[in-house]
């Protein structure tokens, strides 16, 4: 494989490296090849609104003794769509066979929320992968996400929509980053962590 | 005609001409869309005057989802003869977020949260 101008370590966009340790933050972490795919899909929607449900209780009102019910709506929604969006990808197109954990997380900051998904990755789908990504931080998310639209309306038999990362951007004004590592022990493979920053 | 789950529903009403989406839709690609996608189809075809989405009840839709809701309403649009109404409900904040994708897709598209 020709792997001549490929960068193993690489960050893109707005990636936050060394965050805060004392902020609140979880975990989950799964086994990509022990269940297959599909069972693993049902559990996606159960991580991601674990997740929302989790962290909306960190916004109180006013007084921080009631729950601000209107935002922890918002926060559940938004974390629950886009977490479920990572874990989608993360399942899509993470390398099943290997040992590799996929994991995600989450940390509220004073004035963002981050999520992150770690996922191993095979070396021609990075290439990919960051090419799509080098359209996406120098196009205008709104006309991509339009023209993705119509290109997805005459595309009858393509799988994925492609839209997960261009709706974050454009309806969730996201600030995402990615961090590409090489994999020890994996010559063939590299480990990519998304990060999702929602300001707020 | 209907579609029923344990997590959705979708129901077309063949009087009224509304389509009402029920519950939360997080399926695998347009694969596990593909009932959704065809009874969505079938209702383009039939070209009624006028064709009424209600999604007030549906709390969640992923990415695939409003590739699926966006193709139909582009499929709407070449028609040209069909009025087409989205009703979805603040109380569902995506949809806030999301449904006014579709108005630019079909400007006559009439959107309204409740």
């Amino acid at each position: 494989m020709n792997t001549s101008n490929f960068a193993f370590e690489q960050i893109m966009g707005d990636f936050r490296q060394n965050l805060p340790p004392s902020t609140e933050y979880l975990i989950l972490s799964f086994s990509p090849g022990s269940i297959p795919l599909q069972q693993r899909w049902r559990n996606n929607c159960l991580s991601a609104d674990f997740l929302a449900n989790y962290l909306s209780t960190f916004f109180l009102g006013e007084n921080d003794q009631q729950p601000d019910l209107a935002k922890q709506d918002e926060v559940k929604s938004a974390v629950s769509y886009i977490a479920n969006e990572l874990l989608e990808n993360g399942m899509k197109y993470c390398i099943k066979t290997a040992s590799f954990p996929i994991s995600i997380q989450i940390h509220l900051t004073p004035n963002a929320i981050i999520l992150q998904l770690t996922n191993s990755i095979t070396i021609k789908q990075t290439k990919r992968f960051q090419k799509q990504i080098n359209k996406l931080l120098h196009g205008n998310p709104s006309e991509m996400y339009l023209a993705q639209l119509e290109h997805n309306a005459l595309e009858e038999n393509q799988k994925f929509s492609n839209l997960g990362l261009l709706t974050m951007l454009h309806d969730y004004d996201a600030r995402i980053g990615w961090h590409f590592e090489p994999l020890v022990d994996h010559c063939s493979a590299i480990s990519v962590t998304t990060m999702v920053q929602l300001l707020i | 005609m209907e579609i029923r789950s344990k997590n959705y529903s979708v129901i077309y009403d063949q009087t009224s001409h509304q389509i009402t989406f029920d519950g939360s839709l997080r399926l695998n690609g347009s694969g596990e869309y593909a009932l959704i996608s065809e009874l969505l189809n079938k209702v383009a075809q039939q070209e009624p005057q006028q064709i009424v989405l209600d999604l007030t009840q549906l709390n969640f839709l992923n990415s695939s989802g409003i590739s699926i809701l966006s193709r139909f309403v582009i499929n709407v649009r070449k028609r040209q003869n069909i009025q087409m109404i989205v009703i979805g409900a603040k109380k569902n904040p995506w949809q806030s977020k999301s449904l006014k994708n579709l108005q630019r897709l079909m400007p006559s598209l009439q959107l309204e949260l409740e």
